[in-house]
């Protein structure tokens, strides 16, 4: 029943609001973006650079299960710790425009926390086409799954 | 955005989304999907009303069973749109959280 992680795209925008409510103290999940062993286990990426501080930069690289290896990197605009950072994000080799992130971080109580993360991309169609990269990429399985029955579905009524 | 939102929320549950599975190859009653989760029939029953409501499950009265169908038309609209890159947020998400809760005993 439960949904933790909500998104917003309204129709015909250009940006997009990712929410996160995390049973967590607000130190705790603000240390999961900056310290850069932490951000390789959930991120699932390996970090060549992240420099947490106005006008430093990072770059991550992950391998698909492929062995190809895709690069991702940005600049960082504001670093507040415990507060805000705002930074780019950029995947090297691909068509994607450069997109500007918001992240928005808030204590709720002692021991839970919110991240609120604004996205803006280049244009309406360049948010679509990354709200769809996910299967695109084969990331999430179970959605993959999904896909299949749908692929299935498709052919049974065509 | 709406209709949209509660078809998302629908398939947020694993269960649920077993349930979909399990039709999607066949249409089925409401008995032969309980019989494949351990948890009690009203519970099956609660979560294939919440999928009738968002119209991802038809129902069609055979004799005196009712048998469930997938919405090909609703289940095209998931799989396409934002579902994908909401999961893929909240398992991130799910393991920072995971991650960051061991991670005071450690030091």
């Amino acid at each position: 029943m439960e949904r933790k992680t909500k998104i917003i795209a309204e129709d015909g925008k250009q940006d997009l609001l990712i929410t996160r409510e995390f049973d967590l103290p607000l130190e705790l999940l603000f240390k999961a973006y900056v310290e850069p062993e932490i951000v390789e286990q959930w991120m699932g990426t390996k970090v060549l650079k992240l420099d947490c501080k106005p006008h430093g930069s990072y770059q991550f690289v992950t391998s698909d299960p492929q062995g190809n290896q895709h690069r991702f990197n940005g600049v960082i605009h504001e670093f507040s710790p415990n507060q805000k950072i705002t930074r780019t994000f950029e995947m090297e080799n691909t068509p994607f425009p450069v997109q500007l992130e918001f992240l928005e971080f808030e204590a709720l109580t002692d021991s839970t926390s919110k991240l609120t993360m604004q996205i803006v991309y280049r244009s309406v169609v360049d948010r679509d086409k990354m709200l769809q990269l996910p299967f695109a990429q084969g990331i999430n399985m179970a959605h993959n799954r999904l896909q299949d029955i749908v692929n299935q579905l498709n052919k049974l009524t065509i | 955005m709406n209709l949209r939102r509660d078809v998302f929320q629908a398939i947020a549950d694993p269960t649920r989304r077993t349930i979909l599975m399990l039709l999607a190859s066949q249409s089925m009653t409401a008995g032969a999907i309980a019989a494949n989760f351990d948890t009690a029939r009203p519970t099956v029953s609660k979560h294939l009303h919440i999928l009738s409501e968002c119209e991802l499950l038809s129902q069609v009265q055979n004799g005196r069973e009712i048998h469930y169908h997938l919405n090909p038309q609703k289940m095209k609209e998931i799989a396409d749109f934002i579902e994908p890159f909401r999961a893929m947020w909240d398992e991130r998400f799910d393991k920072l959280e995971s991650i960051m809760k061991i991670y005071p005993s450690k030091k």
